[in-house]
């Protein structure tokens, strides 16, 4: 079981503690079972805006689980989840989709439609927001749509793509255009579970100076997993730990090792 | 060489229900052919008859007024076939779309569109053609009624069975955005299964062209009823141009829809 090291400051003991922020998302004893195995039992913890917190854990402690139980993609067997003042365990389809319009979320696989252009991808990220046939494709999409999806994409470095099939994008590239669709709708929480799982280091290295770049620029609440603990501690504020079915660790970045974080995987 | 432990044996000695099945299958193959008259006897005597048949067909009626008079039915049957196909492929898709397992509409949906669909495809075209004949009279406005309802059994089902297998990735992403599950079809599922829709469309397409040279043997318009008059009438030779012209067709179509897979398609079949 996992130990915090001594000289690990959890989240509300700090002297130099930060000022109190709105929360953005609030976990209250949240428990997850698939069949017979429990998944996680009573987690807990907020998000306050502006945030960057890294969630961190082996395969199998239930990481995408909880990410996937916060956009209410899968519901929780016990607990509460409160993102952007819904209640996502109670809330009705419309409310959910309120609340997802708000929110973006990058994946390990950029889950791009392949047959489809660049900017038709991105401007379906505004779906959320705006329903219905002139958001299904950039051929019928409002001028103002149109734009906020070149805007975006010129913040990923890729406006001079956008009339390409996503399928014939690198990797790398594939990823920056998930990004500018997460981005385009101008969500107040960002999510993104393993968002350089699929690519090379470099390639890795770059999408995370963005996303984080653009996360800071935009004051956004970003919450992502990864299983590079160097990124965990640089790019996270804070960092949550999943082991055992519990959140053994909940402290500043700032205050970690990557011997802290590696008592997790152990 | 040593044995190793546990090596598997070649064969493998079948379980007591296996071999139970296995015999259960000869039974039912050797009582089929039993139902269906096979004999070897009339096997051995067929080919003098079959020379004669050929003999008597060769060389086919190649009279310019029998060409210009089949190839007008030949066109016919095209026309039903496409006006055919094509109309029952675009009512396939809202078909598919209620029959697909996890999309818009519930379980209960989907298995009554599933069964409708499965009883389309269990009656044969021939017969939905007999059926159209007595409901819109004589004429390949009947044909094309049964090759359209014949495609939406193929094309309903397998469209719904495309739109289950894709890749379930772009439209979790859509959905995380807070799209309606109509938006996340429209833009996700539909895109992703759109290669195996046009393969499944094309060989429709064919089906169609092969069912739509019979349909005239009960009325339903096209060259059909040139074949069955050629017989009837021991006009053997016209009887042979027209299967030529079939054969011709058949396979000029089965080319073409090949080459217009590859175009439409690409590399990512």
């Amino acid at each position: 079981m996992y130990k915090p090291a001594a000289a690990v400051q959890p989240v509300g003991t700090g002297a130099a503690e930060a000022p109190v922020l709105p929360v953005d998302v609030r976990v209250t004893g949240l428990s997850k079972t698939f069949g017979e195995v429990p998944i996680f039992q009573e987690i807990s913890f907020g998000l306050s805006r502006g945030e960057a917190v890294a969630l961190v854990g082996a395969n199998g402690t239930g990481k995408s689980t909880l990410l996937r139980c916060l956009m209410g993609l899968i519901p929780a067997d016990a607990g509460k989840v409160d993102v952007l003042g819904t209640d996502v365990t109670t809330a009705n389809s419309r409310a959910l989709r309120a609340m997802r319009g708000q929110i973006g979320l990058v994946s390990q696989k950029h889950n791009l439609v392949p047959r489809l252009s660049v900017l038709s991808n991105v401007v379906q990220g505004l779906l959320g927001q705006q329903s219905g046939l002139r958001h299904w494709s950039q051929s019928f999409a409002p001028a103002a749509s149109r734009e906020a999806a070149m805007e975006a994409l010129e913040r990923v470095g890729l406006a001079h793509l956008a009339a390409r099939r996503a399928d014939r994008l690198s990797g790398g590239q594939s990823q920056r255009v998930a990004i500018a669709r997460a981005l385009v709708g101008q969500p107040k929480v960002l999510i993104a579970d393993e968002p350089t799982a699929s690519l090379d280091p470099a390639a890795g290295e770059d999408i995370m100076d963005l996303f984080f770049g653009l996360a800071k620029d935009e004051g956004v609440t970003v919450v992502f997993i990864s299983h590079n603990i160097t990124h965990a501690l640089r790019y996270g504020d804070r960092v949550l730990g999943l082991a055992g079915g519990k959140m053994p660790l909940d402290a500043r970045a700032n205050s970690l090792s990557e011997a802290d974080l590696r008592g997790l995987y152990d | 060489m040593t044995d190793l432990p546990n090596t598997p044996a070649r064969i493998e000695r079948p379980s007591a229900i296996a071999f139970l099945g296995y015999a259960a299958a000869v039974v039912i193959l050797v009582w089929s052919f039993t139902g269906a008259g096979f004999s070897v006897e009339k096997v051995m005597s067929s080919p003098p008859r079959f020379a004669d048949f050929l003999d008597r067909a060769f060389p086919p009626n190649l009279e310019p007024r029998t060409l210009e008079r089949l190839s007008w039915k030949m066109l016919e049957t095209l026309q039903i076939a496409l006006a055919g196909a094509a109309l029952g492929v675009v009512l396939s898709l809202p078909v598919a779309l209620l029959a697909a397992r996890g999309l818009i509409a519930g379980a209960w949906v989907n298995q009554i569109v599933r069964t409708i669909l499965g009883f389309i495809r269990a009656v044969p075209d021939i017969a939905w053609a007999l059926i159209f004949v007595v409901a819109v009279g004589l004429g390949p406005f009947a044909g094309m009624l049964a090759i359209m309802i014949d495609t939406v059994g193929f094309c309903g089902r397998f469209f719904a069975d495309d739109m289950e297998a894709v890749d379930k990735g772009p439209a979790e992403a859509l959905t995380a955005t807070g799209a309606r599950k109509l938006d996340v079809v429209a833009c996700a599922t539909v895109p992703a299964a759109m290669p195996a829709f046009v393969s499944t469309s094309l060989y429709a397409t064919e089906k169609a062209v092969r069912s739509s040279t019979i349909l005239g043997l009960v009325g339903a318009g096209g060259i059909g009823i040139e074949l069955k008059v050629g017989f009837d009438l021991f006009d053997y030779p016209s009887a042979m141009t027209v299967i030529g012209m079939i054969a011709i067709v058949v396979i000029g179509i089965e080319q073409l829809s090949g080459w217009a897979r590859t175009k439409i398609i690409g590399e990512q079949r």
